[in-house]
């Protein structure tokens, strides 16, 4: 054995604290309503680790936010923001208006702008003024209040639809007539639900269930919704908003 | 271009340089059709039954719900094909030319053996660059055979066999319930259930099950056995109304040949 | 970058009853930059039978004369029209010759044939770029767009569409579908093939 000291090249050592979990989120605003859906499979790369796993949430009985991205920071996220909504409820014994939880959201995203929260975040529900919103975000916290938006793993499938279907985007109405602003509850529900099923045929990663999350302002009228099988309702406060929820499977290949 | 209509044989190379130049340029190549697959084959105690899952993916997209990945080699050998599809595609129909060929050639009924050997040989000599991993299965004069066959040209003889990503989870079900002396019907059941583990389990497999049942007396290849993932009724329809559409211009070229026929006047025969 | 969006573009065919449409986008561009919103992408290769080449520029250009030349050889020595599936063959065939140096196209086929008892059969197909076929019985798609493409399509196609009905649907699918995509749009160009006629139409499509 020689004594010399062989001297090695520089080595790099490299960890990527994040991972992509895949599926899909997507909410739509109406004139009085919103609904707020995503499918819960949670996969990494041809590996299906849960076919239930939520990624919509009831924040409040008139906020709901969809996560979507990286899974542990999701849940992360989520659970920050419903401990940010409590202090707010302790404070000042009301829950927060949707628009502030948007802003809220936007300040805890960007205080992680040099270590970000690896999600997508959209929030639906009921402004102060009794209309239905939704607010889209990115990761480090820039959003836009809007009235459809797809998000995840088949946004690029499912936006340009909603383009068609919810905005009317690319369609010549018939003479005489003009395209409606808002879209009735019923219809919403179909084009979620169609939304879904399209993405699952052409996604590998978008399946196994389907979570959707419908809120009803305040003393809007139910819509039939009592007719829909399987819902579900989940309102903390009968004088105020309502929130309910509808479950839907979704394929399992 | 070769002013020839017989072009030569083989791979053409002349398109190299130009792309070798836009690869150092930094541009990446298109992702090319990849069966992500679930394939199969078992051996039973009078034949093989060999399996398959349907679907074709483009990264995370699915190009193709509904393809066939058995490839036919000969009346009595089938040869299940994972990886890039083209390659797939094209190795299993070459060799199965040359099959052909070679049974002509010796007046025998093809082996299996052949098959596998040179499926090798050619995947061997082009060094992983063609990347096709195959089931191969058939019941010639020596009896039942299976192999698997993998890109590099390597092969595998064993009663039972799994390729693919879905390969680990179709596997386990072999582990599980493959025994020596299945029934046909016991192994055509074990790999439907092998290829629908698959199926559900592994994201780069899905949609139906195809399955190729060989014997000496005969092939039978069912397509589509099992259909467990029909696409559910919409909740609505989406037909437009005619004119939604706006049109900038507009050009119909119709195809039908109108002709009038004129028959010449009779005239008899000058026959003078 | 990709060497599909070095200069854009998308095509869709689609099956419609005793029909198919295939359209295209005009877009030609140099990565971000538009250069053309003519530059079309979909060629005839017999009266019933088209042929959609989205990808490299250059390729588009060449391809369309190889396939020019290799189907009027295929005419003159069988003396008759190639059909639809020998057709998809062929382009098949062309680009896998080519596996280890490809040109960067992923054609797209529609046409219809006729069958010997006078029935129509749609037929559409589409390869990816090192030649393998994808017989579908409802829409293909490539391009830039295609993942937007597949979206929308797989929403808004149904089956037995007729001729105007399928142009409405393949019309809402491109249009919308090339909105979302950066190097795809700057108008659209639609065929509907039926047994007897040809319709083609140019839709205007977002500048931006």
């Amino acid at each position: 054995m020689s004594d010399t000291v062989t001297l090695a090249g520089p080595q790099q050592r490299q960890f990527n604290p994040y991972s992509d979990n895949g599926g899909t989120i997507l909410a739509v605003a109406g004139a009085n309503f919103s609904v707020i859906a995503g499918d819960t499979r949670q996969s990494e790369g041809y590996n299906i680790q849960t076919r239930y796993a939520p990624k919509v949430f009831r924040l409040t009985d008139k906020a709901v936010l969809a996560v979507n991205g990286f899974a542990a920071d999701g849940n992360m996220f989520v659970k920050k923001v419903k401990q940010r909504l409590e202090w707010y409820r302790h404070a000042h014994s009301k829950d927060m208006p949707l628009r502030s939880i948007a802003r809220l959201i936007q300040s805890m995203l960007y205080g992680r702008r040099f270590f970000p929260y690896y999600v997508y975040n959209i929030l639906g529900g009921i402004e102060e003024d009794g209309s239905g919103a939704v607010y889209s975000f990115d990761p480090v916290g820039s959003y836009e209040r809007e009235t459809c938006r797809a998000a995840g793993a088949a946004q690029s499938l499912v936006q340009p639809f909603l383009d068609n279907q919810i905005y009317f985007k690319n369609q010549v109405a018939a003479p005489g007539t003009s395209h409606p602003s808002h879209l009735p509850l019923s219809d919403v529900l179909a084009l979620v639900i169609d939304s879904f099923t399209s993405a699952t045929e052409r996604h590998i990663e978008v399946g196994d269930g389907l979570e959707i999350f419908i809120v009803l302002a305040r003393g809007a009228p139910i819509h039939g919704l009592e007719a829909i099988q399987g819902i579900q309702e989940m309102t903390s406060n009968a004088e105020g908003e309502r929130v309910f929820i509808v479950r839907r499977v979704l394929k399992y290949d | 271009m070769a002013s020839s209509v017989h072009l030569p044989t083989g791979f053409d190379f002349s398109n190299e340089i130009r792309n070798n130049f836009l690869l150092d340029k930094g541009v990446k190549l298109p992702k090319a059709t990849s069966t992500g697959t679930t394939i199969v084959g078992c051996l039973f105690k009078d034949g093989i039954v060999l399996g398959a899952d349907t679907r074709a993916t483009e990264g995370p997209i699915v190009a193709d719900k509904n393809c066939e990945k058995i490839h036919y080699i000969s009346d009595n050998i089938r040869c299940c094909g994972a990886g890039t599809a083209a390659d797939t595609e094209f190795t299993t129909a070459l060799i199965s030319s040359n099959m052909e060929l070679h049974a002509l050639h010796t007046g025998r009924k093809p082996r299996v053996v052949t098959a596998m050997t040179m499926l090798k040989q050619m995947l061997y000599r082009y060094q992983g660059q063609i990347g096709a991993a195959l089931v191969l299965g058939g019941v010639d004069a020596s009896g039942p055979n299976l192999f698997t066959v993998a890109p590099h040209g390597s092969t595998d003889k064993l009663p039972y066999v799994t390729m693919g990503s879905g390969s680990l989870a179709a596997m386990a079900v072999f582990e599980t319930g493959w025994k020596a002396g299945l029934s046909r019907e016991e192994a055509l059941q074990l790999v439907k259930d092998a290829i629908s583990a698959g199926i559900f389990n592994d994201l780069g497999s899905g949609s139906n099950v195809d399955a190729c049942i060989i014997t000496a007396n005969g092939t039978e290849m069912l397509r589509n056995v099992e259909m467990p993932n029909e696409r559910v009724q919409k909740e609505r329809r989406y037909g437009f109304r005619r004119g939604t559409t706006a049109i900038k211009s507009e050009t119909i070229r119709s195809l039908i040949v109108n002709e009038e026929i004129i028959l010449p006047t009779t005239e008899a025969m000058d026959t003078s | 970058m990709s060497i599909m969006e070095y200069n854009g573009g998308s095509v869709i065919a689609m099956v419609g009853k005793e029909c198919v449409a295939i359209a295209c986008d005009l877009r030609l561009g140099n990565q971000a930059l538009g250069i053309s919103s003519k530059f079309e992408k979909i060629f005839p290769v017999t009266d019933k039978l088209y042929v959609g080449l989205p990808g490299l520029a250059t390729d588009v250009t060449t391809l369309k004369e190889l396939f020019r030349y290799r189907v009027n050889m295929y005419t003159i020595k069988e003396e008759r029209e190639i059909e639809p599936d020998t057709f998809a063959h062929l382009v098949s065939s062309t680009l896998y010759e080519r596996r280890f140096g490809p040109y960067f196209i992923e054609p797209v086929m529609a046409g219809i044939s006729t069958t010997p008892g006078g029935k129509v059969k749609p037929f559409i197909a589409a390869t990816d770029l090192i030649g393998c076929l994808n017989f579908a019985k409802d829409f293909v798609v490539a391009g830039t767009a295609s993942s937007k493409l597949f979206g929308v399509a797989e929403g808004l196609w149904e089956p037995d569409l007729e001729p105007e009905d399928l142009f409405e649907t393949i019309s809402q699918t491109m249009l919308n579908a090339v909105d979302r995509d950066a190097y795809s749009g700057w108008g659209t160009m639609v065929y509907v093939i039926t047994k007897d006629k040809v319709i083609q139409r140019t839709l205007k499509g977002r500048m931006d």
